[in-house]
């Protein structure tokens, strides 16, 4: 029983990769090419109705959602390869939280920024430059409000690496790449450390140098 | 507001409301660790409180003017710098994002009141599945709709006629698997009611009411047989005797 993981070369599957990395669980990949719209196509829909990916198939275990699928696999191999959760149900609330806040706050931005930067002539649609505007001044105050936060404690949800903090690498590492904007990570002391310690780890460069992002 | 010509969403325009005068908080009663749930009179407010019932976990609402714009007030960005409710105060332990307070407390209190992350470790991944789901792919355009239909006149932003007809098909699609998924299983996740489908109690309620869509619930026969269901519950009809909406 491999994990399959469908879509590696996107953003939102690495999170799922990362983690897999980081839980010495052993998977394999299914590309799915978004470019060519191949996540709209009947098979795939009878795998995820909604059309998105990452999907992970387990078996005849299935899950959908990158975060859904984290939680998961962080929960059922506890105590094998990093513990991403907290160790206790205060440390789980606190990963909870950020990773909620990486999901509702930061994510929304940069992902607009990913896709009016990155992607806008690749899809063929217009880029809409007050929206990257308006995208880079919303995420450039969440960012304010990490800096605050990792002043205090070495992670986003306190003195230990989790799923909070890895849920950021994919799109952080488009910020600071194909996105064009380093500085918005570099000119904050405190998230600078925070985003050398993370995309340093051996988990992340695995997936990166596997699975290259799709141009 | 913003400066001059900057182009404002409407929900840049929902959060950024004149300033407030002062905040209202409630002052503790007694040293008893009751859980403070602030801003009981709002949606996603309304999870958090609708969860803590389930579980029998005694709160206490602190109320917060979101139409007078209190949650950018300082001293409540010094409690939730991302100005956005709920947050939960349990002691010194504070928490934000409703689906995270969800799940802190639903696991912490696991073997009181009712389980809503399933038994196993499979059933809370398809718990987490369609929470993630809710939060994802309901969430944004049930939002959109009570923004635009419920809340426009309120807070003087543009009514927008195509954002509200581009969500209401986006999220009849959504329905559409929802209503194939519901066929298979009583509820979201499982045979087994859960945060999944609690999460979706206070917006689907704007729906069926202010909104005025009902007919999206109704037209689908297990979507609304598991509305019935679930908006049915004590813990969401007291609920909302408790803290009836905003307007």
């Amino acid at each position: 029983m491999v994990v399959k993981v469908y879509g590696p070369a996107f953003a939102s599957p690495k999170r799922v990769l990362a983690c897999l990395m980081e839980k010495e669980i052993e998977f394999e990949v299914v590309p799915v090419d978004l470019l060519k719209g191949e996540h709209k196509d009947p098979e795939f829909l009878k795998l995820q109705p909604l059309g998105t990916v990452p999907v992970t198939q387990d078996g005849d275990y299935v899950l959908y959602e990158s975060r859904a699928i984290m939680r998961y696999y962080s929960e059922k191999y506890k105590s094998q390869g990093t513990g991403l959760l907290g160790e206790t149900i205060e440390e789980r609330g606190q990963v909870e939280n950020w990773l909620e806040v990486e999901a509702h706050n930061f994510n929304p931005p940069v992902m607009n920024l990913t896709l009016h930067v990155m992607f806008s002539s690749k899809l063929g649609f217009p880029r809409d430059e007050n929206l990257i505007k308006e995208s880079e001044e919303k995420l450039g105050k969440v960012l304010d409000i990490y800096e605050e936060r990792l002043s205090k404690t070495k992670y986003l949800a306190g003195d230990f690496f989790s799923l909070a903090d890895l849920s950021h690498l994919p799109f952080t590492q488009y910020l600071v790449g194909p996105i064009g904007k380093e500085y918005m990570i570099s000119s904050r002391k405190h998230v600078s450390a925070w985003w050398n310690d993370i995309s340093s780890r051996p988990s992340w460069q695995k997936v990166l140098l596997l699975y290259p992002p799709p141009f």
